[in-house]
């Protein structure tokens, strides 16, 4: 088989009309950018009859110009994506790609076009579908999601085994054929890394790991910060002090040293993670308890049947997780699963880092949220503390902790891809992007492609999340 | 003010005691001490003789003495004289902290064969003219094993080498971020709002490895062929200049930049929206002098907070970029330490940097009382 160009039969089409545009489209933001210093300060205006009026002339122009520029850009991007599902490795690299990601395509098409039939009645999130950057954002988060999901679930996208090392692949640059490639795939779309594995494979495997860590960590270090930010802000007082003082002490500590002292083979082996996984992860299991139990205080029967319900499995799991023969926590005989070397470690490292922070936050809201009206009325109806706490400010603070729950996921795989880069907690074959990128980084005079994917696709995913962060915030501040 | 001062002071002395204990607790588990034992001592030594170095150099307290002598005559095997070993937590750790802070006498530890071993005692000198008082009040930091030096003067040279870098980090991040922040939030919603906005989102969300990883890939590899710079800024450490230390200065400054810029621009947008601004509108000042002369002292204050606590974060840029441009400093010390189990080194290292982060923190709190008049401490 031959190599692969990067755009193939398409390329001879579509990649004049990109050259062209492209260029283009960034004299045309620039000159916009310029030009925008010497606007008159009208801009949109509304008048008293409820017409708008716009600044028109040049500034106009450019607008227009750029609108449509733009939108012809993405037309031509989908362009090479349709081409590719339709030829496959004929339209190239990108093609190949294009068509090894159609899963992806048809699931965000389908959640597209539902999401937006449908934008009306699905409150904040159909909301999103009305900022541009925000459906931007969600693009890029669901792409990784689904990438993710189907590579990790289903098996579908990658190519190769993200441990199979071809002979004859070392360094190869993006688009070699593999040799005596009867069965299986026939081309290293993104190259081959040191090891001769296929990179494309491992960053799409490497989604994976990223999205079983960095979401479920960021919801666990919410339970820790909203469990003890909730009663510091409302009690206030020398328990406040005390849950500030010990977040202020985590804070100042400098990640990099507590990654390095909490992950290090010598500490794991006292079992010192565990001891920590035991504490933060026992905070789900109450905060899950005060929940129910606060709002069915009045009847304990249901109360009590709701509590075993969720409570139950919940106990198993946690037990599991942090029980593990032959190390240090060694006592609960029903351990259903093991998890697997160095998550535990890494993910209690990340949820230690960030709890911090979200008790902060939810310290200052609640501080903020318990002045209303009606939490008053709450504490007059004779309502427990827990039960305002958790049903009356909680639900109100909601806004702003949906927004910093997506910045604190890109901040968590940023923390991830951290660890991974300083060859910590993870195993070294692990095809998670931070640790490919490190084995990438020491040939990157002479070959860059190994650790150039993996490196982009961290930079996206963490994007979307900041961009969907910023479209959740300024439509719910248009409520 | 004064007595505000002090209390943050008084907290910031007991947030460092608390972290230094952690680190010291942590650096001291048993494991560590152990690989440290092997290290020094012998690699092939059994578990009784590692702890029995260990109590010999005042890491840890003294083997039960009646274990030690029934190992050494041969009464039972190393194993099960290896089970009565106490490896976990040890009331010496105190005394240890203490010593090591330099607020109690050194250990002076006979040992068995006749030999004492001091804290203070430095190699080649006399027992009687070591100090009584030796720990980090005393200016005493320890040695580092992997630098074959003294803590204090290893981290003297590599903490300056970071401070250039911080410095150039700074020349070139503050100012640009303010510039594209006041832009920004000029005149809300403009193109330029949103191109420089797009711009300061994009850098927030390009950590360090991910940006020094591209531009050393697009400026310095061969197959590129730009090579506009060096991917290596090591000769930057002596003689830096554009080529090399370039690079390594705009990662640093990318991602802490869009943090500032953002922070600017909501600050410079929400004095752009105040009262005494559209009075000055309407009055009929320039758009220029109401940028320049009414919004951007106001407008500044905010910010100022904010690039006083980048400064933790900065640290952990530092490291990122000083092992991926290969520059030795306090970053890569800090990795070289922790990768080799230099527990004094490290120890020292995490004195520096947390309280580099708690002063930043206090001029922070005191700049913010003090540049904003509307707050009062008392």
């Amino acid at each position: 088989m031959e190599d692969l160009s990067w755009t193939g039969l398409t390329g001879t089409i579509l990649d004049p009309i990109l050259m062209i545009l492209a260029p283009l489209f960034a004299v045309v933001v620039v000159a916009r950018m310029l030009l925008s210093m010497f606007e008159p300060d009208t801009g949109e205006q509304a008048n008293p009859d409820g017409t708008l009026v716009q600044t028109g002339g040049i500034w106009g122009l450019m607008r227009l110009a750029t609108v449509l520029l733009g939108v012809a850009l993405v037309l031509v991007m989908l362009a090479y994506v349709a081409s590719g599902l339709v030829l496959g490795p004929k339209a190239g690299i990108l093609g190949a790609m294009a068509r090894r990601f159609w899963p992806v395509w048809l699931a965000l098409a389908l959640t597209f076009a539902l999401s937006i039939q449908f934008k009306r009645r699905l409150g904040l999130y159909g909301k999103l579908f009305d900022s541009t950057i925000g459906m931007i954002g969600f693009g890029l988060v669901m792409f990784w999601v689904f990438t993710a999901l189907f590579s990790g679930v289903f098996d579908l996208i990658a190519t190769h085994d993200t441990l199979a090392q071809l002979s004859g692949m070392k360094n190869k640059v993006p688009g070699t054929p593999v040799p005596d490639s009867e069965s299986g795939y026939g081309w290293y779309l993104l190259g081959g890394d040191n090891l001769a594995r296929d990179v494309f494979s491992r960053m799409v495997k490497g989604s994976t790991v990223v999205m079983a860590i960095a979401p479920l960590a960021t919801l666990f270090a919410f339970m820790v910060g909203i469990t003890l930010g909730l009663p510091a802000g409302y009690y206030g007082g020398r328990l406040d002090t005390v849950l500030s003082f010990v977040a202020n002490l985590i804070l100042a500590f400098p990640v990099i040293l507590l990654f390095y002292l909490l992950v290090t083979p010598e500490i794991v082996a006292t079992g010192l993670p565990q001891y920590m996984a035991m504490v933060l992860f026992v905070f789900p299991l109450v905060f899950s308890a005060v929940l129910i139990h606060s709002r069915l205080r009045t009847q304990p029967g249901k109360s009590v049947l709701w509590l075993a319900m969720v409570l139950v499995p919940m106990a198993l799991v946690y037990l599991s997780v942090i029980n593990e023969h032959g190390s240090k926590l060694d006592f609960w005989p029903l351990d259903l699963f093991d998890v697997p070397g160095g998550l535990l470690v890494v993910f209690v490292a990340v949820v230690f880092v960030n709890a911090p922070t979200v008790f902060r936050i939810v310290r200052g809201l609640t501080m903020d949220i318990k002045t209303r009206d009606y939490v008053a009325a709450a504490q007059t109806r004779g309502e427990r503390p827990w039960y305002i706490m958790l049903w009356e400010i909680l639900p109100n603070a909601r806004g702003p902790l949906i927004v910093d729950f997506c910045l604190r996921i890109g901040y968590t795989t940023i923390l991830l891809g951290t660890l991974g880069f300083f060859g910590l907690g993870l195993p070294p074959e692990s095809p998670d992007w931070g640790t490919t990128i490190n084995e990438g980084r020491r040939l990157l005079a002479v070959y860059m492609h190994p650790a150039l994917p993996p490196a982009l696709a961290l930079l996206s995913l963490v994007l979307g999340l900041n961009l969907l962060a910023d479209g959740l915030r300024e439509e719910s501040l248009r409520d | 003010m004064g007595l505000f001062i002090l209390r943050r002071v008084l907290t910031m002395v007991l947030t460092a005691l608390c972290l230094t204990f952690v680190v010291f607790f942590m650096t001291n588990l048993y494991p560590n001490l152990e690989k440290l034992a092997k290290s020094e001592g012998n690699f092939r030594m059994t578990d009784v003789e590692v702890a029995s170095w260990l109590s010999q150099n005042g890491y840890r307290s003294p083997v039960d003495p009646d274990l030690l002598a029934a190992y050494r005559s041969g009464q039972i095997e190393s194993e099960e004289a290896s089970r009565g070993i106490n490896t976990g937590f040890d009331v010496r750790l105190f005394r240890n902290y203490a010593e090591w802070l330099g607020v109690m006498p050194g250990y002076v530890i006979e040992t068995p064969s006749g030999a004492v071993n001091a804290r203070c005692q430095a190699p080649g000198t006399a027992l009687e003219d070591a100090p009584n008082f030796c720990g980090i009040l005393q200016g005493y930091w320890g040695f580092s094993s992997v630098f074959k030096d003294t803590v204090g003067s290893v981290i003297g040279t590599r903490l300056a080498l970071t401070g250039k870098l911080m410095f150039w980090v700074m020349v070139l991040m503050v100012p640009t971020a303010l510039l594209v922040g006041v832009l920004a939030g000029m005149r809300e919603g403009s193109a330029l709002d949103r191109s420089l906005s797009t711009f300061s989102i994009t850098s927030t969300a390009t950590p360090e490895y991910v940006s020094g990883v591209i531009f050393i890939a697009v400026f310095t590899s061969s197959a590129v062929g730009l090579k506009w710079f060096k991917g290596s800024a090591a000769s930057a450490m002596d003689d830096a200049n554009f080529q090399n230390f370039f690079l390594p200065v705009l990662t640093i400054a990318l991602y802490g930049m869009g943090y500032i810029a953002r922070m600017t621009r909501a600050s410079m947008a929400e004095v752009m929206n105040a009262q005494y601004i559209r009075t000055a509108r309407l009055k009929g000042v320039s758009f220029r002098n109401i940028v320049l002369k009414h919004a951007l002292r106001n407008a500044l204050i905010a910010p100022f907070t904010v690039i006083m606590l980048q400064f933790p974060w900065l640290l952990n840029g530092v490291v990122i970029v000083e092992s991926l441009f290969n520059y030795k400093g306090f970053g890569w010390t800090l990795v070289q330490a922790a990768g080799n189990n230099d527990i004094e080194l490290l120890l020292g290292v995490s004195v520096v940097s947390v309280i580099v982060v708690l002063v930043t923190q206090l001029i922070s709190d005191i700049g913010y009382v003090y540049l904003n008049p509307r707050i009062s401490v008392t």
